[in-house]
C-alpha cells in the first residue's frame, strides 16, 4: 500500500468536523430520520403525532442553536465526504438560511400541533406526518445548501413531499388542483435545472461561493445574463410572482387547512430565498440591470394579487391571493437590492411565514366553529366566540401591515427603502397593496365575525363547535407575530445582519474558502 | 460534436415547449418528459464530450496524464434522470386519477376546483 505516501490534504478536508458542525445538517437529518421512524411505524397512527412533534421540535432546537452560532461567529461550512469545498458539496449556514429555516420548523411545528385533530386515522394512514416530515428536510436543505445542484434536489425532495400532501383525501377537487400545481411546479424545477446545466457549462463548478468569487472574472465573456434572467423566471414560478403564478391560487385551497397553511406559510418563501440567493450573491451586477423588470412584477403581484383576493368569496381562495400579493412586496425588495430593500424583504418574508400559516389556521378555526369557509354562509363569529375575533383582528392587522401586528417594520423599511432610490410609484404600489389588503380582509372580517349569524344553514356538516389545537396553535404564533410588531429591533438586527451577508458575500465566500486552504 | 448535440438539445426544447402549449393533459406530460431529456442533454453537453480515454492515473501521477471525460455532470445527469422519471410516474398516476375522477384530459375542463360564474362575495349585510 502507499497509501502513506499521498498527500490528501490537496483534495480533502483533514481536520475532524467538530460537533458545532453537525449542528448544521441537523435541520435535514433529523426530519429525514424522524420521516423514516414514521414509516416504520405507520400502522401505529396514535403515535404518529407525538414522533413527528417531537422530531421537529428536536430540529427547531438544533436550528436555533445554529442561528445563534451564526449569528456569534459568522457562516458555518460543512462539506460532505471531507473532499475539500468545490468538489464536494458544501452544506453553508448564514444568517439569511439558518434564520429562514428556523422561522419555516416553527411554523411546521405549530402545524403538526394543529393536525393532531384536524388529521384522522385515514390522513395519518395514508402519510400526513411522514410527509410533513420529509418536506421540512427538503426546505431545511434548500435554506442551508451551499451547492445550487444539491439546491435542486432539495426543491424535488420538498415538491414530492407536497404533491402527496395536497392529494390526500383524493377529492375531485384536489386532484384538480394537483394537477395543475404539480405540472407547472415541475416544469419550474426544469427551468431551474435548465438554467444550473448553463451554469455548469459556463463556470465549470456548482458551488455557490465559488460561483460568487468566479462571476466577476466569468462577466466578460460568459452568458450570465441569460442564467441570471433563465433563475428569475424559475424561481419566480416557485415563489409565484405574477405572470407565473397560476398555480397558486388553482390548488392551495383544495387540500386540507393544516396543509394549505404549511405550503402558503412555507413554499412560496423558498422561492424568494432563492431569487435572493442566486440573483444578489451570485449575480449582482445582472440583477442590477434586471432591476426594472423584476419592480413591475413585483407591483403586479402585489397589486393584481390582492385585486385577487377581493373578488373571492371562499376564504381559503382569499388567502391564496393574499399569500401572492405578500410575495409581490418581497419581490419589491429584490428590485430595489439595497441594504434597507433586502432587510425590509428578508422581515417580510419572516413576517409572511408567520402570519399566513396563521391565517390558513385561524381559516380552519372558524370552519370548525362556523362550518363553512364560504363568505355567503359565515356569520355571528363574533357573539359567540369573541376570544376568536380577537385572533382574527390581530393576524388582519398583521396580513394588511397595521400596528400593533408583524406587517408594519417590513413595509416601512420596503417604503422607505423605494423612496430612497427615487422609485415612488413602487412605494405607492406597496402601500395601495396595505390598503387593498386591509379591505380584503377586514371584509372577511366584517361579513364572518361582525355580521349577524345567517339564516341559510351551512351545506356541509354542523358546525363542531370545537377547534381542538387550533386556539393553542394560534397563541403561539400570535406571540412572534405581537413581538415582531411592538419589539421589531432584535428582528430588524437579524434581517440586517442576512441582507448584509448577501450584498457582500466575502465572508460567505471566506467560510467556503478559508485562506489558507486555498494556497 | 458539442455543436451537433446543442442542436439536439434545441430540438428537444421546441418539441417540448410545443406538445407543453396543448390543451390536452397527456400531451403536456409527454412534452414535461421531454423537457427532462432535453435538459439532462444539455448538462451532459455543458460538461464538454470527451471520448475514448480512460480515467486512469499513472502510479507516480497524481493527477491524470491527458484530459478524461469529466465525470461530474454524468452524476448530475443520472441524479436528474431519477428525480425526472419518479415525478413524472407520479404525474401518470395522478393525471389517470384526474382522468378517471373528472371525465376529461382537457384543462379548459378542468374548473372543479376553481367553478366557472361563481357568486361575487357579498356585497353588504
Amino acid at each position: 500500500m502507499a497509501a502513506e505516501s499521498i498527500d490528501i490534504s490537496n483534495a480533502m478536508v483533514t481536520q475532524p468536523t467538530t460537533l458545532g458542525d453537525w449542528m448544521l445538517v441537523a435541520p435535514v437529518g433529523v426530519p429525514i430520520l424522524f420521516g423514516a421512524i414514521l414509516l416504520m411505524v405507520r400502522h401505529e397512527t396514535r403515535l404518529h403525532a407525538s414522533v413527528a412533534i417531537a422530531g421537529l421540535l428536536l430540529t427547531l432546537g438544533a436550528n436555533a442553536a445554529l442561528l445563534l452560532q451564526v449569528l456569534a461567529d459568522g457562516p458555518q461550512v460543512m462539506t460532505m465526504g471531507r473532499w475539500l469545498p468545490p468538489f464536494g458539496i458544501s452544506f453553508t449556514a448564514d444568517v439569511l438560511g439558518a434564520s429562514l429555516s428556523f422561522v419555516a420548523m416553527l411554523v411546521a411545528s405549530v402545524c403538526a400541533l394543529y393536525a393532531m385533530k384536524d388529521i384522522g386515522t385515514t390522513g395519518r394512514r395514508y402519510g400526513f406526518y411522514p410527509f410533513v416530515m420529509l418536506l421540512m428536510a427538503g426546505v431545511g436543505g434548500s435554506f442551508l445548501t451551499g451547492d445550487i445542484f444539491n439546491l435542486y434536489v432539495w426543491f424535488e425532495v420538498f415538491l414530492i413531499s407536497s404533491f402527496g400532501l395536497l392529494i390526500l383525501g383524493s377529492t375531485e377537487r384536489q386532484l384538480d388542483g394537483a394537477t395543475k400545481y404539480a405540472i407547472l411546479n415541475l416544469v419550474g424545477t426544469t427551468l431551474f435545472l435548465t438554467a444550473t446545466a448553463y451554469l455548469y457549462g459556463t463556470f465549470g463548478t456548482l458551488n455557490m461561493a465559488d460561483i460568487a468569487r468566479k462571476a466577476e472574472a466569468m462577466r466578460e465573456t460568459g452568458p450570465l445574463m441569460t442564467l441570471a434572467v433563465l433563475y428569475l423566471l424559475a424561481f419566480g414560478m416557485k415563489a409565484a410572482a405574477f405572470p407565473v403564478n397560476f398555480w397558486l391560487p388553482a390548488s392551495y385551497h383544495t387540500p386540507r387547512i393544516v396543509t394549505a397553511a404549511l405550503f402558503g406559510g412555507v413554499l412560496t418563501k423558498v422561492g424568494v430565498y432563492a431569487l435572493l440567493r442566486v440573483l444578489v450573491m451570485l449575480f449582482p451586477v445582472e440583477r442590477a440591470e434586471l432591476s426594472g423588470v423584476i419592480a413591475w412584477v413585483a407591483a403586479g403581484t402585489m397589486v393584481l394579487g390582492i385585486m385577487g383576493a377581493i373578488a373571492q368569496s371562499d376564504i381559503r381562495r382569499v388567502l391564496g391571493f393574499v399569500v401572492i400579493s405578500g410575495v409581490g412586496v418581497m419581490l419589491a425588495g429584490l428590485a430595489l437590492g439595497t441594504e434597507t430593500g433586502l432587510t425590509g424583504t428578508i422581515l417580510y418574508a419572516f413576517h409572511s411565514v408567520l402570519a399566513m400559516t396563521a391565517l390558513y389556521l385561524l381559516a380552519g378555526v372558524m370552519k370548525g366553529l362556523g362550518g363553512s369557509y364560504s363568505l355567503h354562509e359565515l356569520g355571528g363569529l363574533y357573539r359567540s366566540y369573541p376570544a376568536m375575533g380577537a385572533f382574527a383582528l390581530v393576524l388582519m392587522l398583521a396580513a394588511a401591515g397595521l400596528p400593533p401586528a408583524s406587517g408594519l417594520w417590513p413595509k416601512v423599511l420596503l417604503v422607505r427603502a423605494s423612496l430612497e432610490a427615487g422609485w415612488p410609484w413602487l412605494s405607492f404600489a406597496i402601500l395601495l397593496t396595505g390598503l387593498l389588503t386591509t379591505i380584503a380582509l377586514g371584509r372577511v372580517y366584517i361579513l364572518a365575525i361582525w355580521r349577524d349569524r345567517q339564516e341559510v344553514a351551512p351545506a356541509g356538516e354542523a358546525a363542531i363547535g370545537r377547534p381542538g389545537f387550533g386556539y393553542t396553535s394560534l397563541v403561539l404564533l400570535c406571540v412572534p407575530i405581537i413581538l415582531l410588531g411592538v419589539y421589531p429591533e432584535p428582528f430588524i438586527r437579524v434581517a440586517a445582519a442576512a441582507a448584509g451577508g448577501l450584498l457582500d458575500s466575502s465572508s460567505y465566500i471566506g467560510a467556503v474558502f478559508p485562506v489558507e486552504a486555498v494556497q | 460534436m458539442e455543436v451537433a448535440l446543442s442542436f439536439v438539445v434545441g430540438v428537444f426544447f421546441a418539441v417540448a415547449i410545443y406538445l407543453m402549449l396543448s390543451k390536452h393533459i397527456i400531451r403536456i406530460l409527454l412534452g414535461v418528459s421531454i423537457f427532462g431529456n432535453a435538459v439532462n442533454l444539455s448538462i451532459f453537453t455543458a460538461g464538454r464530450l470527451t471520448r475514448e480515454v480512460p480515467p486512469i492515473i499513472p502510479e507516480a501521477l497524481q493527477t491524470p496524464e491527458v484530459a478524461t471525460a469529466n465525470p461530474l455532470p454524468q452524476a448530475l445527469v443520472l441524479t436528474a434522470i431519477v428525480i425526472s422519471f419518479s415525478l413524472f410516474a407520479f404525474l401518470l398516476v395522478l393525471a389517470f386519477r384526474a382522468y378517471q375522477e373528472l371525465g376529461t384530459d382537457d384543462t379548459d375542463g378542468m374548473r372543479v376546483a376553481e367553478p366557472e360564474g361563481e357568486p361575487m362575495p357579498p356585497l353588504g349585510y
